[in-house]
């Protein structure tokens, strides 16, 4: 068994859903590599090789690679595929784009948001909005799959000493090209990996309404969430949306404020450890999941909460 | 300019999907089918090109069992010109679809090809990413944008961080996300004239293509289900029982 880890970052940090995708190599076997593919991304590297578990370090430099284009990284990848049994790459938006495009040109199925490895060859992923879980047994040489980030905890950041190696980048593919990007700026915690999200819908009616959610966010260090109707409506960035085709969280609180709980948000949040709903419809569905419910008005009972915080903070 | 636009027959999003009794697989008898609605979005997307007089033709193709007609009619209500159905009863896999999908895009030859970012039935989300692979085409996954410029398209896609742009040469393909448009109901008189669009229906044999699957499928079940808990009567109760029963905060 021989793991190869794709790294997710921005040159300059390694994202913390790499660590987890590590812990689900680690379940497979003992020799783990990690690719670090980018550009001017050496401070990456060497956090890379600090992961507990991790034996070596692969690094491909090269500006073709600065944005991780897969055109660009696919074969990269492919090129350094032969070495290995598995290739992992976290269940996120960059690994999604990334990883397909390996397999197919490896002629390899791929498998998408593993929540459970079973063996080598057998893993478990959620299907139809999480609401059936399959069992599927890989009959390729090579297994590549994604990592759902909630189902394994982080490895750890330090403690380990893996080897650097520089490897060759490959050619520039020159069919794509990055034009721009328009990030959200937030000093907040990055939804997938807080610990507690506070998350709105519909029912907050307008984007200004959000600040009573970034209040309370504030005050109990918070991500702050939301459903696809606030996303569609353009209360916030979709990089908010939680949910069956957005981002999947499990952190140990999740308030959902304004949401009824449809089948697909609830696909991205029911593993969240404590769930609370403040809702006024007593019938939403989302009470069916929730720890706690609370039948009420938003617009009173979020300024409410803001300041039962206050008085909870001032206790000690 | 020729678009293709792969559109998949799908259990609706509204119903409430049940694995079966003896972990096979999931119950689909008697289940409501609909078009995968990423795959609305894709359509809807070529249609808007056609009508901005950027494209002069959409095929619309679908691959399955012989009732992906209906999908493709859809397709065809919503404005697409002609259908292909790959007619096979086989389960197909992202990478078998991919493959077909090849051998069909060497014949039509289109300039975009447009597919959903994710089928809401197997949430696999790589069949896009597989194609463009086999064809050597760039990628715009998760479209959120779409913009095409003179042999050039820019996507804007929805990362984890936010938005990207990429500009990629044509031929190319694009996954659709869910800010890419809104989906236009369709109209009477337009499902009337679907049923004489042409519908080509092809086997995969036609195409030279080996669909087995490369994954077997042990069993299928259902998740642990959660309990509701309790509903508590005021903020206060709600932040007492946070801070001294559960413990988060
Ligand atoms: C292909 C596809 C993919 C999808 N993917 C996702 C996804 O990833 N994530 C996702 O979230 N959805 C997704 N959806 C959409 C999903 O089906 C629902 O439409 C959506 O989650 C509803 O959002 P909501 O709960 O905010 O809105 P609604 O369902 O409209 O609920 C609003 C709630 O707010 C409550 N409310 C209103 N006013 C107040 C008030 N003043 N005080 C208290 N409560 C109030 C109401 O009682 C209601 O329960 C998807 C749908 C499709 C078809
Ligand atoms: C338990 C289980 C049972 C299954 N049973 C069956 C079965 O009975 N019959 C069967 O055929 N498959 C079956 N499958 C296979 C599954 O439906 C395939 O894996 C699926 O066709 C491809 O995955 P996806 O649609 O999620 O791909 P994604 O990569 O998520 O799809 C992305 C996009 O690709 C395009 N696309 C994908 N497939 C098609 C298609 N067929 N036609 C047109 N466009 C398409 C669409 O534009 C779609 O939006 C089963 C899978 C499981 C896990």
């Amino acid at each position: 068994m021989s793991i190869l880890v794709i790294a997710e970052h921005d040159n300059a940090a390694l994202k913390a859903a790499t660590l987890n995708t590590v812990t689900a190599a680690a379940q497979l076997g003992e020799d783990i590599a990690i690719l670090v593919a980018g550009h001017n991304c050496g401070a990456v590297a060497e956090a890379a090789a600090q992961v507990a578990g991790v034996r070596k370090v692969l690094v491909a430099d090269a500006p073709h690679y600065a944005h991780q284009l897969a055109e660009n990284t696919a074969p990269l990848v492919v090129g350094l595929a032969g070495g290995y049994t598995h290739i992992l790459a976290p269940a996120t938006a960059a690994g999604k784009n990334l990883l397909p495009r390996v397999a197919a040109l490896l002629d390899v199925a791929q498998i998408t948001d593993v929540i459970q490895i079973d063996g080598a060859d057998t893993f478990v992923r959620p299907i139809y909005a999480g609401n059936v879980l399959a069992t599927v047994q890989s009959k390729d040489a090579v297994k590549a799959m994604t990592v759902r980030g909630t189902a394994f905890p982080a490895a750890a950041a330090s403690g380990g000493s893996a080897s650097i190696e520089a490897v060759a980048p490959a050619a520039d593919a020159g069919v794509s090209s990055f034009v721009g990007q328009q990030l959200t700026q937030s000093d907040r915690p990055e939804l997938t990996a807080a610990r507690i999200i506070v998350s709105g819908g519909r029912g907050m009616g307008n984007g200004d309404n959000f600040k009573l959610l970034e209040d309370v966010a504030d005050k109990l260090g918070a991500a702050v969430g939301a459903s696809r109707a606030a996303v569609d409506a353009g209360f916030v960035p979709n990089d908010y949306q939680v949910g069956q085709t957005g981002k999947v969280v499990a952190p140990e609180l999740y308030v959902a404020v304004g949401i009824s709980g449809a089948i697909q948000h609830l696909a991205g949040m029911k593993d969240s450890k404590v769930i609370v709903a403040i809702n006024k419809d007593e019938e939403a569905p989302i009470f069916q999941v929730a720890d706690y419910g609370l039948v009420a008005d938003l617009f009173a009972a979020v300024p409410e909460l803001s300041k039962e915080l206050d008085t909870l903070k001032a206790a000690g | 300019m020729k678009i293709l636009v792969a559109v998949k027959r799908v259990v609706d999003y509204n119903v409430k999907v049940r694995a079966k009794a003896d972990g096979t697989g999931v119950e689909t008898a008697n289940v409501k089918m609909s078009m995968n609605p990423f795959d609305e979005i894709a359509v809807e997307e070529a249609v808007r090109m056609q009508e901005a007089g950027k494209a002069q033709e959409i095929v619309a193709i679908s691959l399955g069992v012989a009732a992906c007609q209906d999908t493709i009619r859809t397709a065809l209500a919503m404005g697409a010109d002609r259908g292909i159905l790959v007619e096979t009863d086989a389960e197909l896999q992202p990478l078998a679809v991919a493959k077909l999908l090849k051998a069909v895009v060497e014949k039509e030859n289109p300039d975009l090809v447009i597919l959903g970012k994710q089928a809401i039935d197997d949430d696999a989300n790589q069949t896009g990413q597989m194609l463009a692979a086999l064809l050597g085409w760039p990628q715009g996954t998760f479209a959120s944008k779409v913009e095409l410029g003179d042999g050039t398209v820019n996507v804007t896609r929805e990362i984890d961080g936010g938005l990207e742009t990429v500009a990629l040469k044509l031929p190319a393909l694009v996954t659709t996300d869910l800010r890419l448009n809104e989906p236009r109901f369709v109209k009477l008189p337009n499902i009337m004239k679907a049923k004489k669009k042409p519908l080509e229906v092809l086997k995969p044999a036609d195409l030279g293509v080996d669909v087995a699957p490369r994954l077997v499928t042990l069993k299928v079940q259902e998740p642990p289900k959660r309990q509701a808990g309790i509903k508590v009567g005021s903020v206060a109760e709600l932040v007492d029982k946070l801070r001294n029963e559960a413990h988060v905060i």
